[in-house]
């Protein structure tokens, strides 16, 4: 209902022909008999491919990204989390790095890796793996005692300790870490397809607007908001909610 | 002797040269199949005692003996059953008893017999698919002994376990215990504050006094078992038991008050004086 009211805003704003078309173009019914709209530009251009081939190789490159992310996040965590001097010091250094918005990188990963896949991994891993970090080690370093010290008098220890007891009562800190750090991904890869790199959403984006495309660029936002909140609904609310029945905490 | 405690000193690290000493030379004996409980004001020290045993922490120095050996870390052989809170909230009841059991590197099958068998025993039976969240105080350390007892240690630690449950509850579990104990001939160390739960339960009870923690008195409880609070022989016991720790409450209301701790008491006494003679 809401979205209904804020596209029929939309639709009178743009016949109402303050701006020009491709500045404001309508969303569902043409201005023009056979005119661009955004639905027409974004069903045509998920048959024709454009649009799905460059989702495919964005969320392939964010996924890779992440996913290294959520390794060097969940083991830099872990340290930090387990030894006083790499608190001491990468601990300090992480809360610096934090504050780096990824696409600060990005210059420097176009001179240590060419313009290319490798420099936009590295912008999203990069961009994600501080709060990944943080939220781990946030998450080992609350593991209660208790729990630690009944599986030792249980004959637990090492890695199975880590494995059993550490990793899982870390685990409603490290969903809402993974949930921040997709955030994260997304921003970041958005800005380093933007600023150049073949194929992706962020390129289309780059091209729509090279052409004053904005049913092109529109219609991208409307993909990325949607995989955003199937992802967020699909994988990270069913994480926490699975976690908070278990736990019988409140969502 | 099951436990052996020889001039058992801790000592912890409070500043760079201030250190607090928690347990002066604490020394006592379990013999096999006993139960002693060790009662004391909080702060003095017995739940230190149970991690030394445990192997959880280490003392600054002296020694302590389980079967004659060394305790050089944690073990299976001697099981803590934990305050509330100590069940793995990820892990349904079953997983929890069962936990201990696949660490001992048995049968699945083996391990789920002696589970069931477990939870049996605590009359749990039925909730092995809960989630400890879902079960109440009681219910939950009544788990907490099951995953203990599984693991059929020659020693079973028991920190406080009733400490937050409702009186009625722990009046339940304390027969309940009672009775495991009798069938078991485990031998158990019991810590608690509750001098009453002290006595009721055990066979012996060392009493500590406060900073540094050390065994003021000891006091065996000869009752018919199984036992009622009421027995005369408890109550007599605990009067006697109640006279010994008011010294070591003074001490320590007067550490956590300071010099207002005597202040407040006496004026409270001249004030009542006073008003008695202006109402005449």
């Amino acid at each position: 209902m809401f979205v209904a009211v804020i596209i029929a805003i939309w639709e009178v704003i743009s016949k109402l022909g303050i701006f020009p078309t491709f500045m404001f173009p309508p969303l569902i019914i043409p201005s023009v008999p056979g005119g661009v709209t955004v639905f027409k530009t974004l069903i045509g251009g998920i048959f024709s491919g454009q649009i799905l081939a460059a989702t495919g190789v964005t969320l392939s490159r964010l996924l890779i990204g992440f996913f290294i992310a959520v390794v060097l996040g969940l083991t830099f965590g872990f340290l930090i989390a387990r030894y006083k001097w790499v608190d001491d010091t990468l601990g300090f250094f992480v809360t610096a790095l934090q504050s780096i918005p990824s696409i600060v990188w990005f210059p420097l990963a176009i001179v240590w890796f060419g313009l290319g896949n490798t420099a936009i991994l590295f912008i999203v891993a990069i961009g994600a793996t501080w709060t990944m970090t943080v939220n781990s080690s946030a998450g080992f370093k609350n593991v209660p005692d208790i729990y630690i010290n009944a599986a030792r008098t249980l004959g637990s220890s090492g890695s199975h300790l880590l494995k059993t007891v550490i990793l899982p009562a870390s685990v409603p800190h490290i969903i809402s870490g993974l949930r921040v750090a997709w955030a994260f991904a997304w921003r970041a890869i958005m800005a380093g397809e933007l600023l150049g790199a073949a194929g992706g959403l962020g390129y289309l984006l780059d091209l729509g607007r090279s052409t004053q495309a904005m049913d092109l660029v529109l219609s991208i936002m409307i993909v990325i908001g949607v995989i955003g909140t199937i992802i967020d609904n699909q994988v990270f609310l069913r994480m926490e909610r699975s976690v908070a029945r278990k736990w019988g905490l409140r969502t | 002797m099951k436990v052996s405690l020889k001039k058992v000193n801790k000592s912890f690290q409070k500043g760079k040269d201030d250190t607090l000493k928690v347990l002066n030379d604490i020394d006592f004996n379990i013999e096999e199949g006993e139960f002693v409980s060790l009662a004391g004001p909080s702060g003095c020290g017995k739940s230190t005692i149970l991690k030394l045993i445990a192997g959880l922490d280490s003392p600054t120095s002296g020694e302590v003996l389980v079967n004659g050996n060394k305790v050089k870390g944690p073990g299976t052989d001697r099981v803590v059953v934990f305050q509330e809170g100590g069940l793995f909230p990820w892990m349904t009841v079953f997983e929890n008893v069962t936990y201990g059991l696949l660490r001992k590197k048995m049968s699945k099958k083996e391990a789920e017999e002696k589970a069931m068998d477990g939870l049996r025993m605590v009359h749990l039976i039925n909730f092995r698919e809960s989630y400890p969240h879902e079960l109440s105080g009681g219910m939950k350390q009544r788990v907490a002994i099951a995953r203990a007892l599984v693991m059929d240690p020659d020693v079973l630690l028991m920190d406080e376990p009733f400490a937050a449950l409702d009186e009625q509850t722990r009046l339940v579990l304390h027969r309940e215990l009672q009775k495991i104990w009798q069938e078991t001939g485990k031998t158990i160390l019991f810590i608690t504050h509750n001098i009453r739960e002290a006595l009721t339960l055990s066979d012996r009870v060392l009493l500590m006094s406060t900073r540094p923690g050390a065994v003021k008195k000891e006091f065996t409880v000869q009752a018919a078992r199984p036992r009622d609070p009421s027995d005369s022989n408890i109550v007599d016991l605990e009067r006697r038991v109640m006279e010994e720790l008011e010294e070591e409450m003074e001490k320590v209301l007067k550490e956590e008050f300071g010099n207002d701790y005597h202040l407040e008491k006496s004026h409270v006494r001249s004030s009542d004086h006073s008003d008695m003679g202006s109402h005449i």
